[in-house]
């Protein structure tokens, strides 16, 4: 079977750009008056990591929260549809939409005063489980997706602010993994880590996209051409190009792209 | 947990050796072919430069995926940069292998006759210079590499003296004419092959020394 750089099959990669997991049609997003994003309309195919790249202010982080209507939690509006899965999910129940589009933020936020395995039994327990032996194996299970595991097994009742920064922010990973999202939206994720954590970050991107659809904003341009299939280069709010990550840092389309990408903006 | 950027580069290397063994193989069948007067064989050797080429293609591309989106650096970076020469290096080989297979049907058309004078050992010279360039290639291996820079001498002097004595059959014997011609021309292209795999060895010695061999580079006074 031929496969892509990134080892997904392109029969795999044509059914998932044919069926999108989510799809943005038209939005345009508002903070009071200003508008924030214009008209951007775009996919996001299953199972992949799309990143999002622009400068900062170019309404990329706006775009991510409209993914899970965190944008209007902010404060915002918003016009046009998300669909998740074909179904809008401005006309679904706000808090459902989250359980099923996790999110993963720049500063690592484990509840401090709460264990490691409480911060990631947290959601469980919110969503109503009460089984101490699923909770447990839960727990396992995410601290491995999120490859921490190995690390935190032998101190689980440590308080999770006691572990490093990087360790903090798999931690989060994995409380958002344990409530079985479909879609992990990622703002910064490694922005505030050392590059060995960094590094580790990434790779957990790369492994997660098999059981995940994952979008990623970051300012690390470099970041974007490692771990994503596919890139999304905002300016302005507006989304000025996106495609194969492959094509955009070889061969980008637009010139405007082509001058950010290469560090000759403005 | 392994970075999936080693696993590419893994897949690079994988690709390339697979290439070297395809440039190997058309270079000892294009002699074989030679020397066996077998047609068969030398058209065999044509056809299969086709994968050859496409190969090329493939690791190119590979190349610069990984330049583009995953900044190498250090013996990542010299790992990459002597993968690209090298992949150029061993399509050109295909290329001299098919010339010598075009020679081969050419002269298994003649009656034999003319004496093969040194080609034989030449040959076999160059298959070593080539196999050793592809072993220090797959072992990072620069002692290799070095082995195979001190054959070149070698083959220059064999390339001269076959020239000359096949020159001298053509005065003697004007008849063979035709099929000296094309050994002159098989000789010529086992001494850019010989050339190719001195390039290859530069390219090791560089991947794993980080040391500019080409060109005498060492011996100026800029290396100091």
């Amino acid at each position: 079977m031929e496969h892509d750089s990134v080892g997904v099959s392109r029969t795999q990669l044509h059914h998932a750009i044919a069926k999108p997991k989510m799809s943005a049609q038209d939005i345009n997003a508002y903070f009071g008056k200003v508008q924030a994003l214009k008209d951007v309309t775009t996919d996001i195919p299953a199972n992949r990591v799309v990143a999002i790249i622009g400068p900062s202010g170019c309404g990329k982080s706006t775009f991510l929260r409209t993914l899970n209507r965190m944008h209007e939690v902010a404060g915002g509006s918003i016009t046009g549809k998300v669909l998740l899965d074909g179904e809008d999910i401005y006309k679904s129940d706000a808090v459902l939409v989250r359980r099923r589009v996790g999110m993963v933020f720049q500063k690592p936020n484990p509840f401090p005063t709460m264990s490691i395995f409480d911060n990631v039994a947290v959601g469980l327990r919110l969503n109503g489980n009460n089984s101490r032996k699923e909770i447990a194996e839960i727990v396992e299970r995410s601290l491995r997706q999120a490859a921490l595991w190995d690390e935190v097994k032998d101190s689980l009742g440590k308080s999770g602010a006691s572990i490093s920064g990087g360790q903090q922010q798999r931690l989060c990973i994995a409380r958002t993994l344990a409530v079985n999202p479909e879609v992990v939206l990622m703002d910064e994720p490694a922005s505030a880590l050392d590059p060995i954590s960094t590094a580790k970050i990434e790779e957990l991107i790369f492994e997660l996209k098999k059981d995940y659809t994952i979008v990623i904003v970051t300012h690390n341009m470099q970041q974007a051409a490692r771990v994503s299939d596919r890139t999304a280069f905002f300016y302005l709010g507006e989304l000025i190009e996106y495609d194969e990550t492959k094509s955009m840092f070889t061969t980008p389309a637009k010139k405007q792209t082509e001058d950010y990408i290469t560090g000759r903006f403005g | 947990m392994q970075r999936h950027f080693v696993q590419e580069l893994e897949m690079l290397k994988t690709n390339l050796v697979k290439m070297a063994s395809f440039a190997e193989q058309a270079i000892a069948d294009s002699i074989a072919a030679l020397l066996e007067r077998r047609k068969d064989i030398a058209e065999q050797v044509i056809a299969r430069d086709k994968r050859i080429n496409s190969l090329e293609i493939q690791i190119d591309d590979a190349v610069v995926d990984l330049l583009a989106l995953q900044q190498p650096v250090a013996t990542d970076l010299r790992f990459i940069l002597a993968a690209l020469k090298i992949n150029n290096d061993l399509e050109r080989i295909g290329d001299h292998a098919v010339n010598i297979a075009e020679s081969a049907l050419q002269c298994a058309k003649l009656p034999s006759g003319t004496p093969l004078t040194n080609i034989p050992e030449m040959a076999e010279i160059t298959k070593k210079m080539l196999r050793d360039a592809i072993d220090g290639f797959i072992h990072s291996n620069a002692g290799l590499g070095r082995a195979v820079l001190k054959g070149d001498d070698t083959i220059d002097d064999l390339n001269k003296k076959i020239v000359n004595d096949l020159v001298a059959v053509i005065r003697n014997e004007p008849n063979s004419i035709d099929e000296a011609l094309d050994l002159i021309r098989v000789s010529r292209n086992l001494e850019r092959v010989a050339d190719l795999a001195t390039n290859i060895a530069e390219e090791v010695i560089f991947m794993a020394e980080a040391r500019v061999v080409k060109h005498h580079v060492e011996e100026s006074p800029l290396s100091q």
